[in-house]
């Protein structure tokens, strides 16, 4: 663990002292997400850290749970990065949003949104960034499923008659007989968790 | 590929002679595909890492333009080819649809680099179109991730002799009923719909990936997380 990790560790301690955190590796992980906000807050106001610049927000998938990781870095000081991770649940992964500290957390948050599903409350405008409204799962998450793109389901069917494409019987035959199981076409297994 | 040459039927010595004259004799196909190949306009448009290099074969060091190919039109009516370059994504293939569409006719598609032409290294992306040629029906196809400028001047060249090899009277877009539009897929809930078009492209009857990988595309990926803290280590029993 390095010096300025440690510093921070102790001066979060010490100004918070409701803020329950450890270090993992050379990054701080807040044990309870609710208190991001003010830790962040903190290391900004903090004239000994004055971590100004947010540079990324990632977002990673460990099957238990969710993780949001912030990177930040001090202008004024030329310090940094200071690594902080909160964990949330999977099922409704709720974290706080940065966006009221740092302006830079906004498109970051969506992308995280887009493609993890973390949803950051109190982001002023949360919507898809990458992929489109209407999009269905979250892409970069484990179990996530891909499609298989070389097999047509029904709906690519229907369309391309509706717009006067011949479709190949042997098509239709292979959609009919997913949709008579109850399949869909994909491509990939998903992941498993580790035990 | 096998072309036609444009050569002109016509005696080269009593054409030269005829020139002294001030007099031009020539093939109405031999003019008519001439002044087609040499002046090959490319849509401006580019996708991803591929464009740069499209953009360096534009530029004064390998000089498209000594193929008359050097006026990127910003508007797809004006435009005779369209270069993909770079990787099409599901969200831009829409997009590129329908800028073919409309094209007007004669339209060349030369598909630039292994994105353009079957996903390259994001053929397992969630979000990347496995080849343009599930849509749009493509001329040229330019390996290489990027292919230099170089690559894509010969694949230029390769169109050239293309149109050359084609013949005035029996070109498809003066006849009758040609159908050269495309319907623009949608974006739906899982990635295109459709996800490809079967009246331009199918998928082969055995797929080398599938036989070689299994049904699983991501080979070891997205299998396992990693464990970030260490693992506690119970200590020795006592002796
Ligand atoms: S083929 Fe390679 S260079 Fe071209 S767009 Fe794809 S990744 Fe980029």
């Amino acid at each position: 663990m390095d010096t300025q990790i440690s510093e921070v560790k102790t001066q979060l301690e010490t100004g918070l002292p409701d803020v329950k955190l450890r270090t993992i590796g050379n990054s701080i992980l807040l044990e309870n997400p609710e208190d991001l906000v003010r830790a962040a807050f903190f290391l900004k106001e903090a004239p000994a850290f004055r971590l100004d610049y947010l540079s990324s927000i990632t977002a990673a998938d460990y099957l238990d749970y969710l993780e949001s990781v912030y990177h930040l870095y001090s202008m004024e000081k030329k310090t940094g990065p200071i690594v902080l991770r909160v964990r949330v649940k999977r099922e409704a992964p709720r974290v706080p949003s940065l966006v009221p500290v740092y302006r830079s957390a906004d498109l970051q948050e969506r992308e995280a949104y887009d493609t993890f599903g973390i949803v950051y409350e109190g982001h002023p405008d949360l919507r898809r960034l990458f992929l489109w409204e209407g999009f269905e799962g979250y892409p970069l998450r484990k179990d996530y499923r891909q499609e298989d793109t070389d097999v047509l389901e029904i709906a690519d069917i229907e369309w391309l008659e509706k717009h006067g494409v011949n479709v190949p019987e042997k098509f239709k035959t292979q959609a009919r007989e997913l949709a008579a199981a109850g399949k869909r076409a994909l491509s990939e297994k998903p992941a498993q968790p580790r035990n | 590929m096998n072309h036609i040459e444009n050569k002109s039927r016509i005696d080269p010595e009593l054409r030269d002679e005829m020139a002294k004259q001030n007099i031009f004799i020539t093939s109405l196909d031999f003019i008519y595909n001439w002044g087609r190949r040499s002046s090959v306009w490319p849509m401006q448009f580019g996708l991803a890492c591929c464009a740069i290099e499209m953009i360096a074969a534009a530029a004064a060091r390998y000089d498209i333009a000594r193929f008359g190919a050097e006026l990127f039109r910003a508007s797809p009516r004006q435009a005779d080819l369209m270069i993909v370059a770079g990787t099409v994504t599901k969200k831009m293939t829409p997009n590129v649809v329908r800028l073919y569409n409309q094209m007007a006719e004669p339209k060349y598609v030369l598909a630039m680099g292994a994105c353009a032409i079957s996903g390259g290294p994001f053929i397992d992306g969630y979000n990347v179109l496995r080849g343009i040629d599930r849509f749009i029906p493509v001329d040229v196809y330019v390996p290489g991730c990027p292919p230099r400028p170089e690559a894509l001047l010969y694949g230029l060249m390769e169109l050239q002799k293309k149109i050359d090899s084609q013949t005035f009277t029996k070109a498809e877009w003066y006849q009758k009923g040609l159908k050269r539009e495309f319907p623009v897929p949608e974006l739906g809930p899982n990635g295109l719909i459709p996800k490809f078009n079967p009246e331009i492209w199918q998928p082969r009857e055995q797929d080398a990936r599938k036989t070689r990988y299994g049904q699983t595309v991501l080979t070891g990926k997205k299998q396992k997380a990693p464990r970030l803290e260490p693992v506690a280590v119970p200590p020795p029993p006592a002796a």
